[in-house]
């Protein structure tokens, strides 16, 4: 019998009124992976935070390798053999590698790096990571970093790893690799725990599964018992259908037509490269791609944000002639009538004001109506309210600053909003990340609705078999190039992996 | 050839009350804290120097001359000190605006220096002139061997000993910022103290460390202001308050590096002193030479921006608060 390296017991935290974890309970083992799962804003990563030493329990006891501890501080958690891998890197941009890894560490005043840079070489060897440790880190892909973070968790003699959501930023491939890592920690006698959303990764990575729901404890299975439906079961608290309505599409009529669209950001570099495609009313474009491929950029200029250095974008409203968009600010967008919607991947940074109310965000895209030099706040305020109403946003009231509100529910005022303009065109980045598997469907189901009203989607995603399922057609890009376009419903997963690393020279 | 041994000597001896203001304020900043109150700081640094020497040297016939450094050293590091210890208390614990809470120091310290200088003058009676005579020669002593060595005598030998001091401190802090391991740590709360404080560095002790040692390293700029510059007087202008500003800047020209503010600072004391040494200069175009560190430091920033060297940055976290619970 395997020992316990990690027990909780009764564990409660609140912030103000809520309960981000009401008497949790759960255990590890040495040697297992175990996987958490839970809608969003269920606490895991709450509960996570309290074994690492962010956050302190209000009540509730939790045990390591079988003795009662005290968490109060990070530094207390690495004491005790816990290390985390935060879902945002915690990670110095400006130092190298090493650096980062050994950080914090105690140790003689003055550090002799080939020295250190030797001891991480061995542990690197022993569990076949790839990483070159003088390398800054603001020169590194999201998967070096989140290499860079297992490392230094490792280092530090760790035997208990929490992982909050590893995989999200990471392609198929790259994930691939990363099972492989745990794997062979596993073998090494670690108890690691995973949180994340997708299903079948916890399917082919765990070896029990425990489930948190609205913040409690909902019980605990074995991997190789449990299937998609019962897990989603466990979450939700009930059964739902889960999938998407995929109709033809219908009327279809060429709506954006982007050409040889090349941008350059600010530090010089090609973000966007010859990139062409068409986007046609009544259908669901999907645009796959590690985060940072352009595909940010890509919606930025098409939204009047991101100056273009070369190309056209080509906008064809209904029954009217042609028009350019390049060159054009967002007001003189709207002013020329074109009912474009747009949800950005960064929603508190351009898609919402987080310390407005839900009422004053929806005013931002309604400022202008009314007369007067007095804002009208009726319109804003009744459609606030139909938004909580429709998306069952959770918050205390229309005005309480959308920052405060869980990252699900600020999306649903986000997407809502957007989709309540009538837009002709309607863009979303990443628009479920971060948002239960309930939501989520919701979201997906409200853009194959908008489809099916004619308007042309453009949605950017991360979970390929989602955009498998929901879009018509799936562009591929890769460090700001297309790298393919395919018919989402013959297309294979794996060409899709392909195709996303295609151009990263070192392909696998 | 004499006109400019002179002004080298103006340059370092300028030089060295902004280099101790700026490698102060470059471990404060290097540890995430913006501190606006370095002229305020310098202020209480050199008049509560001058204020402890001024009581020791009345108190006794025959002032001992390593008492009288001694007490001036003692008193300045504790007076700023203490400032840091004001401005930590105020922006870290309790997550006051950095801005303003450093602006308020540095009216705090002119007011609290210009009050008690005034004073100090007012007491000394005579011509209403403070003097420690002793103090200010202690400090301004050289070595005669060295000092009489021609040109270069006169250029690397005829200061007193905090001109030397500064350059040591100036390269420790380097040392210490780069190859120690506290060092690093320091860099990292002050870059990103959420990263720091999940590997267990204690986040408030080092902000608070950095900020009260930046404080004394800067006060002691305010003190050889006192003592070596205007040769251990004091008069109610707004000199040391411009010199903090200066020091400031410095830190920003030198981009957050204390090897660079070194030369740095004797580069603006050179520019600074120019107009002094140009002939046929009036009264306004010489003002107009003293704005030259200024606008250096505007071209030096229009070119790193322009650079965009992600190593030539302010500290990612500079000017702002830190609270572990914040969601």
């Amino acid at each position: 019998m395997k020992e316990n390296a990690i027990e909780i017991r009764n564990l409660t935290k609140s912030f103000g009124s809520i309960k981000a974890n009401n008497k949790v309970c759960l255990e590890v083992k040495e040697g297992e992976i175990l996987a958490l799962l839970g809608e969003n804003g269920s606490g895991k990563t709450t509960l996570m935070n309290m074994l690492s030493g962010i956050y302190f329990p209000d009540s509730g006891e939790i045990l390591v390798h079988g003795k009662e501890v005290t968490i109060r501080s990070p530094k207390d958690s690495y004491d005790l053999g816990i290390g985390m891998v935060h879902q945002h890197f915690k990670l110095v941009d400006v130092f190298t590698a090493a650096e980062n890894i050994v950080l914090g560490i105690p140790g003689a005043q003055f550090m002799n790096m080939s020295e250190i840079k030797k001891k991480i070489k061995a542990l690197i060897d022993k569990y076949g990571f790839e990483i070159d440790l003088d390398k800054k880190i603001y020169d590194m892909s999201v998967s070096e970093k989140q290499t860079v973070e297992i490392i230094k968790i490792l280092f530090r003699g760790a035997n208990i790893l929490i992982l909050d959501e590893p995989t999200a930023v990471l392609t198929p491939q790259e994930t691939k690799r990363l099972f492989g890592v745990l794997r062979n920690m596993r073998e090494n006698g670690k108890a690691i725990i995973i949180i994340t959303h997708k299903l079948h990764e916890v399917l082919e990575i765990s070896d029990r599964v425990s489930v948190l729901r609205k913040g409690e404890y909902a019980g605990t299975v074995n991997t190789c018992d449990a299937d998609e439906m019962i897990l989603t079961e466990m979450m939700v608290g009930k059964k739902v259908e889960l999938n998407i309505e995929r109709t033809e599409p219908e009327n279809v009529s060429e709506k954006l037509r982007v050409e040889n669209l090349t941008c350059i950001n600010a530090d010089g570099r090609k973000v966007l490269d010859n990139v062409t495609f068409t986007a046609y009313s009544g259908e669901i474009l999907g645009i796959a791609g590690i985060a940072g491929s352009g595909q940010k950029e890509l919606l930025e200029a098409i939204a009047g944000l991101q100056t273009a250095e070369d190309g056209s974008i080509i906008y064809t409203k209904k029954d009217e002639e042609p028009c350019e968009l390049v060159g054009k600010t967002p007001l003189q967008i709207r002013d020329m009538g074109i009912a474009l919607a747009f949800v950005p991947e960064d929603r508190l940074g351009m898609g919402l004001v987080g310390s407005m109310g839900m009422t004053g965000n929806m005013m931002l895209r309604n400022y202008k109506r009314g007369s007067g030099p007095f804002t009208e706040r009726k319109y804003p305020r009744k459609l606030a309210e139909s938004i909580k109403e429709k998306l069952d946003v959770v918050t205390p009231g229309l005005s309480t600053p959308v920052r405060k509100l869980s990252g699900g529910n600020v999306q649903k005022v986000l997407v809502g909003r957007e989709i309540a303009l009538k837009p002709q065109l309607l863009m979303a980045a990443y628009a479920v990340r971060g948002l239960d598997i309930n939501t989520s469907y919701t979201i997906y189901n409200l853009l194959s609705e908008e489809k099916q009203k004619g308007v042309a989607v453009i949605y950017v995603g991360e979970d390929l078999d989602v955009l498998l399922e929901l879009c018509d057609r799936i562009m591929v890009m890769c460090d700001g190039h297309v790298t393919g376009i395919l018919d989402a419903r013959t297309a294979k997963k794996e060409d899709i992996g392909l195709l996303m690393i295609k151009h990263d020279g070192k392909e696998e | 050839m004499d006109s400019i041994i002179s002004l080298i000597q103006a340059a370092i001896v300028f030089g060295t009350v902004i280099m101790l203001g700026a490698v102060g304020e470059s471990l404060t900043e290097k540890s995430g804290s913006l501190n606006l109150g370095v002229p305020g700081i310098m202020y209480l640094g050199g008049i509560a120097g001058l204020v402890g020497v001024f009581f020791y040297e009345n108190a006794v016939s025959e002032p001992n001359s390593i008492a009288c450094v001694v007490i001036a050293l003692a008193c300045a590091l504790a007076a700023s000190f203490l400032a840091g210890l004001i401005y930590s208390f105020l922006t870290i614990t309790l997550r006051a605006n950095q801005n303003v809470t450093g602006l308020t120091l540095t009216i705090f310290g002119s007011g609290v220096a210009n009050f008690f200088g005034g004073s100090l003058n007012k007491l000394s009676g005579g011509i209403g002139q403070v003097s420690v005579s002793t103090t200010s020669s202690a400090f301004r002593a050289t070595v005669p061997a060295l000092s009489n060595l021609g040109v270069a005598g006169k250029i690397f030998f005829s200061y007193g000993f905090m001109v030397y001091a500064a350059i040591a401190i100036g390269v420790l802090s380097q040392i210490f910022l780069s190859k120690t391991r506290a060092g690093l740590n320091l860099r990292a709360v002050g870059e990103n103290p959420a990263t720091a404080d999940a590997t267990g560095i204690n986040v408030i002790k080092y902000k608070y460390l950095g900020v009260c040692f930046g404080a004394a390293i800067s006060g002691l700029g305010g003190l050889y202001y006192v003592m070596d510059y205007t040769k251990g007087t004091w008069s109610n202008d707004c000199t040391i308050e411009s010199l903090g500003w200066l020091a400031l800047a410095l830190v920003i020209f030198s981009a957050w590096k204390p090897k660079k503010v070194i030369w740095g600072s004797y580069l603006f004391g050179i520019l600074y002193w120019m107009y002094f040494y140009i002939s046929g200069l009036n009264r306004s175009s010489q003002e107009l030479f003293k704005m030259l560190p200024y606008l250096v430091t505007i071209v030096v920033l229009i070119i790193s921006s322009l650079h965009k060297n992600k190593e030539n940055q302010p500290p990612q976290s500079l000017g702002l608060a830190y609270f572990r619970e914040e969601r």
